[in-house]
């Protein structure tokens, strides 16, 4: 089976963080993916830009409305998800709006961190 | 010397701005870093005038030189991230600023930035805050001042809307076909968003720039720099509303600033030459055959702007038109303005059936119980008329609206 795990937390809780403590977490993750690694689980995982990058993209009656923001109908909750590349966030809208999925529910966009 | 090198730098700010920041921009494909570099060169423009003379093409210089500086940022930036980007070797040296090329071609790029402004990924205010900032070229204090917010709050909610262009990637291009209607659509909405801020607020001395003119000056942007094709004909649509509202500027407001409505006001004062030009552009928009809801309302507006009296409009046009507007799309303001049209046709008694069923609708909106109040009149129901004009001025947020209001109201007694 596959699973995906979804990290929430408190984006306020980020921005207070001192270089150290940042640095200490980056360990943190570094240590959990070795962990992984020598358990054999294959995994792949990734940082998000905070919430205020978020866009969300969902068809109704065959046309795509692109808001600002992360979900806005609080009943919905992740049921899935894909990664992948796109050119920019006209590309990547113009293909949230032919994941299924955008009909019912939304899709929230939000760009991957890319860690230098 | 110095001074009149200060006038050149103002004067190209006040004129070409957008224009520059658009073309560095769409090259740096970064809006933050583009307005750094633009405000670098300004800076270096001052030194540089007053040594050797204003260059002939001031915009070019100023963008030339920007680059420059821009590109000896990326380059620095990347030596100390242990350069990854082997095409930074393929840029030009940065050489000396005495000599831009001013004759290269001077590319206009604003329409990419408007795109980008008014993406819909960023929330309406900031995109209308954007655009003012980045192709109106106001500043954030100004902007904050027209839209009664804070500078701080002003100056980060721009910080933030360039941020997410850049952390989300939103592009600097013109969308594809498929897009291309919607996104001009929310281009559109946001010039007449600023355009009708403006109107709202008319001749206020406190603000430099008048947003009425900003908005104008912009739709003429977007509708010279879309493809001579049926996609321009609601931009041309707009640009012609806002200058048939624009040249009743001056009858709009008697000496003690209280407004005049229509009916009221002395159809000399209307700016005819500014009417014949919007008239010209509204028909080059309807032979594109690509009715929308701006050239329908310019039409609606031309109608009036041609009427030599209040009475000897064409109204059964106008509801005409109204009616179409409905078709596109069914709001109760709409409909309350056919209302009107059709009182002016068949009389009062008709127009009081129409307002009927939008009573719930517009419970808290004034125009509503400001013309169900005339209709009234009209048809002689005085008390009825005075409950109706009190409502209308007890929700009129608009001092000189409300000034009106009053008068009508105390001339029923009369």
């Amino acid at each position: 089976m596959k699973y995906i795990m979804l990290i929430y937390g408190d984006p306020a809780h980020d921005t207070k963080m001192t270089p150290e403590e940042l640095q200490e977490e980056m360990a943190q993750y570094n240590a959990f993916g070795a962990m992984l690694r020598n358990r054999g689980t294959a995994y792949t995982g990734e940082a998000l830009m905070p919430v205020n990058t978020a866009t969300t993209v969902r068809v109704r009656d065959g046309k795509a409305l692109t808001t600002d923001g992360p979900f806005a109908e609080t009943h919905e909750v992740l049921g899935g998800f894909y990664m992948l590349d796109a050119n920019d966030l006209d590309d990547a809208i113009a293909i949230a709006s032919q994941i299924p999925g955008a009909a019912r529910g939304s899709i929230e966009i939000r760009p991957v961190v890319v860690f230098e | 010397m110095t001074s009149h090198v200060r006038e050149a730098i103002e004067q190209v700010i006040d004129a070409e701005y957008g224009r520059v920041l658009a073309v560095l921009t769409a090259q740096l494909n970064d809006l933050a870093a583009a307005e750094d570099a633009l405000q670098d060169a300004l800076i270096a423009a001052l030194d540089q005038w007053t040594a050797k003379g204003i260059p002939r093409s001031p915009a070019a210089w100023l963008t030339t030189v920007a680059k420059r500086r821009a590109i000896d940022h990326v380059r620095r930036d990347h030596k100390r991230a242990a350069v990854r980007d082997d095409d930074l070797d393929t840029l030009p040296a940065s050489d000396s600023e005495d000599d831009p090329m001013t004759d290269e071609p001077f590319p206009d790029e604003r329409l990419k930035l408007m795109f980008a402004c008014c993406h819909p990924a960023l929330a309406l205010e900031a995109q209308v805050a954007l655009t003012l900032r980045t192709l109106g070229g106001l500043t954030t204090e100004e902007i904050a001042r027209a839209f009664l917010v804070g500078e701080s709050t002003m100056a980060q909610r721009i910080t933030r809307a360039k941020a997410k262009i850049r952390a989300a990637g939103i592009p600097f291009r013109i969308p594809d076909p498929s897009l291309l209607p919607e996104r001009l659509d929310a281009i559109l909405a946001v010039l007449y968003l600023i355009f009708n801020e403006g109107y709202a607020s008319p001749h206020d001395q406190t603000q430099k720039r008048d947003l009425c003119v900003e908005a104008i000056r912009l739709a003429r942007i977007v509708v010279d720099l879309l493809p001579d094709a049926p996609i321009r004909a609601e931009a041309e649509g707009l640009l012609a509303l806002m200058l048939l509202h624009e040249s009743r500027r001056d009858a709009r407001l008697d000496a003690s600033g209280s407004l005049i409505v229509m009916q009221d006001q002395n159809r000399a004062l209307w700016d005819h030459a500014q009417i014949r030009a919007a008239e010209h552009l509204l028909e080059r928009a309807l032979h594109r055959r690509r009715p929308g809801s701006y050239q329908i309302q310019a039409a609606i507006s031309a109608l009036h702007a041609q009427a030599p009296t209040y009475a000897d409009t064409d109204w059964a046009q106008i509801a005409e038109l109204y009616s179409a507007l409905m078709s596109l799309s069914n709001s109760p303001v709409i409909a309350l303005n056919r209302a009107i049209a059709v009182s002016m046709v068949d009389g009062a008694a008709a127009g009081m059936r129409l307002l009927r069923p939008l009573a719930s609708a517009l419970d808290t909106y004034y125009p509503y119980h400001a013309a169900r109040a005339d209709m009234l009149r009209r048809l002689g129901e005085r008390e009825a008329a005075s409950d109706a004009y009190e409502r209308a001025i007890t929700l009129c947020q608009r001092p000189h609206e409300a000034d009106y209001l009053r008068k009508q109201r105390s001339a029923l007694d009369g």
